[in-house]
């Protein structure tokens, strides 16, 4: 078994959570095996790999996804920074994890609700009661998605009849709203097209001057565009994490290196 | 390089391109040698051939960075891929320079004949062949280390480059001697002047490819290094 290649930077940003020596199973099958790395504040950290590498698992660990489906099993552990919290242990609730730290999928997927409702959909689940709280939310989360003057007249239409680079901004605004701490993208951009696929792109870049991110993307390009340290995977380990300028210049391990310069391994 | 990219096309594209940058870098490598002959042989007709390829040196140069320029454009190179394709880009703006100097000289050469300067004073003609044998040299041994991507051949070049140095110095002394015994010489002892440091030009754009190979292999820059610094980065 091999370890794990971690560059950290010279002057380390401030940490906003780790994973501990984390393993996943799914039943008896173990996707991820004993990773750890640091996901830095207001940092975009880009997770990388082939299919079943494990990115996507990885991801999911954060806000608790895998609970949902019986059989699986985490062991290690995920920070959650400054407070030093352990995500996966059993007394943290799910639900206030996925307050913390929220989700925006692949596919575009708004509620059939109004595109108020979507992203007002957090705070009603925190119980949110005050109206005028909730319409400053709504829009200044509309506004942090940029997608507040392209809706704002229409807050009562419903979320699906928007385009799908719109829709996936709304599902950012929707994430956006509780005021998460960490936001993970799971190939947030791969059912757009390039001009929808900028605009998030974009859109990530600003983000992180509020959030902590956390990126799966099959676009390498995209990876090295958007992201400030990138994580290798491989058959549920990280080969190597580092810098994005030295991964995409200089990785330090031939396995990175023959995968992100489209070779066989 | 040993492996292949999954795309066998692009596989072909950089070696394709390698390939033009070693062609580029023999013909001008015979410039050079041609330049040096027809000077030590007080040679017009060989001096106007230097003269002549020197455009289809020119046109490769753009030919090449045409190509680079598509690869870059519809590969989005990456690490090793992406260093290559930079260190080609170097490599064929050095190579491009080298052809320059060959035919400075071979100017210089056509000039001397046509002043009427010719054999009939003694110049230390041979001298300039000895500095030129070692540029020469210097610059297969790039080209062969660009060829076989080969760091210890690309090291030895830069240790080497002192020599030639060297020579151009002592060989500047030499002529100052000349000029002070005979100033009837004055005149072609500044063209050859012009033709050591021109030679002498060769052994740096030498010393640029092989730094350029290093970067391919190991990623690193050694440009404005101590000798120590390029030792520990290819080690």
């Amino acid at each position: 078994m091999s370890t794990s290649t971690i560059t950290l930077p010279d002057h380390p940003p401030p940490l906003k959570a780790r994973s501990n020596n984390l393993d996943f199973y799914y039943g008896s099958f173990k996707a991820l095996k004993g990773v750890s790395m640091p996901i830095y504040e207001n940092k975009v950290t880009a997770l990388i790999g082939p299919s079943g590498c494990g990115k996507s698992t990885y991801l999911r660990c954060f806000n608790r996804m895998h609970d949902l489906y019986p059989g699986n099993r985490y062991d290690g552990e995920i920070q959650l920074l400054p407070d030093a919290v352990n995500v996966l242990a059993k007394d943290v609730d799910p639900i206030e994890v996925r307050m913390r730290i929220s989700m925006v999928f692949q596919k575009p997927n708004p509620f059939p609700k109004t595109i108020f409702e979507n992203v007002a959909y957090g705070l009603r689940v925190r119980n949110e009661k005050s109206r005028s709280y909730v319409e400053d939310k709504v829009e200044a989360a509309l506004k942090g998605a940029a997608l507040w003057g392209e809706v704002r007249d229409r807050l009562d239409e419903s979320g699906s009849n928007l385009s799908g680079g719109q829709q996936q901004r709304l599902c950012i605004a929707r994430a956006l709203a509780t005021d998460p701490e960490i936001i993970l993208f799971d190939e947030p951009t791969s059912a757009l097209d390039p001009i929808a696929t900028g605009s998030i792109e974009e859109l990530i870049g600003e983000l992180k001057h509020k959030v902590s991110i956390l990126i799966v993307t099959h676009n390498m390009q995209q990876a090295a565009r958007v992201s400030d340290h990138v994580a290798y995977m491989y058959l549920g380990e990280l080969i190597e994490y580092g810098a994005t300028r030295d991964i995409f210049m200089k990785p330090k391990r031939r396995e990175t290196e023959d995968y992100i310069t489209g070779r066989f391994g | 390089m040993s492996d292949k990219h999954l795309s066998t096309q692009f596989d072909a594209e950089l070696s394709a391109i390698s390939n033009r940058v070693l062609e580029m870098g023999g013909l001008v490598e015979s410039q050079v040698a041609q330049s040096v002959y027809a000077l030590s042989q007080f040679s017009g007709e060989t001096a106007t051939q230097v003269l002549q390829h020197e455009e289809r040196v020119n046109a490769m140069e753009v030919e090449i960075d045409a190509d680079l320029s598509a690869i870059i454009a519809r590969r989005q190179p990456t690490a090793r891929d992406l260093r290559l394709l930079i260190a080609v880009s170097k490599t064929i703006a050095n190579l491009e320079r080298v052809g320059d100097e060959a035919a400075r000289i071979a100017r210089t050469v056509q000039r001397l004949i046509n002043t009427g300067v010719s054999s009939r004073l003694r110049l230390p003609v041979a001298d300039l062949g000895f500095e030129a044998d070692l540029a020469i040299a210097q610059l297969r041994k790039a080209l062969d280390a660009f060829a076989r991507l080969d760091t210890a051949q690309a090291l030895q070049v830069l240790k080497n480059d002192d020599q030639i140095d060297q020579e151009f110095d002592g060989l500047l002394r030499k002529l100052i001697t000349y000029m002070m015994e005979d100033p009837r010489t004055i005149s072609s002892s500044i063209d050859l002047v012009f033709v050591a440091k021109a030679i002498e030009r060769v052994g740096d754009h030498a010393k640029n490819i092989s730094e350029a190979v290093i970067y391919i292999v190991k990623g690193a820059d050694v440009r404005h290094t101590s000798m120590s610094d390029v030792e520990d980065a290819i080690r």
